[in-house]
């Protein structure tokens, strides 16, 4: 148990010790702390469900480093990310922006709950408003019927 | 008003699911290059050990042209390459390589020398900032450069001869009359 334990443990680590590099860590702690925020919300285009922080492809080294020549250049986080998503395009980003092509994509959860929540209230509504079928009043015809019953059962 | 109710969780189906179908048949490896009829961004890069020159964005301009990122450690590169040659020696069109990250001093040049070189000019991109530029995403990519030295089409992974029949020859005939 506890081999396994280590066995399983020793993938954490490794996994972890993939992002930056030491080559490319920035002397200015306050910067690279920038770096590191920008390399999370940056895909890596080769291992696309990755960002750049967690692959080690080298083209998301190249990448990494690029971020970190923009900062050290006087870039802001933005004009860094801007940088890369001139080259890529919006893919490059893991949260896509909200814009005239992905404005579905952002509204369709929220409407989607307001249609189901629309939907389930007008259906319990109308269960509760409308009265139960209408208790048609007895004809003379089932009058005579039950009391034909009646008198066959007290015999 | 009950009816529809019931059926809204299969109209619903319907919808998600056909999204999905749709999703499907997409290759998430292939992004949308960035370039597409825009110039190509200008760079001027030395040649790769061995041979005489380099390549700048200067040379794809004033007759079509292809730009093939390749490298010596790309399997595909290596599928890619005899159809290059082939497409050389037939002066289809000029095609250009771009020898993307090579670890050793000498790796493009032995491939090269290896396989053969279809290339007009060769740059010699060893730290992948041109490739970054260009938005390459991997190895082979090609693109069409037209006569005004814009990008006009982006090939991601290798060319085959059925593609090069069905799609490449019949744009750059396109290109050329243009």
């Amino acid at each position: 148990m506890r081999g396994l334990f280590s066995f399983l443990a020793a993938f954490a680590i490794s996994v972890c010790a993939i992002a930056a590099e030491p080559d490319e860590v920035l002397a200015d702690p306050a910067l690279e702390a920038r770096a590191k925020e920008i390399d999370v919300q940056l895909r890596c285009v080769v291992c696309q469900s990755q960002s750049i922080a967690d692959s080690n492809a080298p083209l998301a080294k190249d990448m990494r480093v690029i971020v970190r020549e923009r900062l050290l250049a006087g870039d802001t986080d933005q004009e860094a990310i801007q940088f890369l998503v001139d080259r890529y395009g919006d893919y490059v980003l893991l949260k896509p922006p909200i814009q005239g092509n992905t404005v579905f994509l952002w509204l369709f959860p929220a409407l989607a709950v307001a249609a189901s929540v629309a939907i389930a209230v007008a259906y319990l509504r109308e269960g509760k408003t409308k009265p139960p079928k209408a208790a048609r009043a007895l004809t003379e015809e089932d009058d005579a019927t039950i009391q034909r019953i009646i008198d066959e059962h007290s015999k | 008003m009950r009816k529809t109710v019931l059926f809204a969780p299969l109209i619903v189906f319907l919808i998600v699911g056909s999204f999905f179908a749709w999703g499907l048949t997409r290759d998430p490896s292939r992004i949308p290059s960035q370039l597409i009829d825009r110039p190509l961004p200008e760079f001027n890069l030395p040649a790769v050990p061995g041979f005489q020159q380099g390549l700048s964005s200067g040379d794809l301009q004033g007759q079509v042209t292809l730009l093939n990122v390749f490298a010596s450690w790309c399997v595909s590169c290596h599928v890619e390459h005899p159809l290059l040659m082939e497409l050389a020696a037939r002066r289809e069109v000029p095609i250009y390589g771009l020898n993307w990250k090579e670890k050793g001093l000498n790796d493009g040049k032995e491939w090269l020398e290896r396989f053969g070189n279809p290339y007009g000019r060769i740059g010699d991109d060893r730290n992948g900032r041109v490739a970054i530029d260009l938005g390459v995403t991997g190895a082979p990519e090609t693109f069409v450069i037209d006569r005004q030295g814009r990008v006009r089409f982006k090939v991601i992974g290798p060319i085959t001869e059925r593609y090069w029949n069905e799609t490449l020859e019949p744009l750059i005939e396109e290109l050329e009359r243009s």
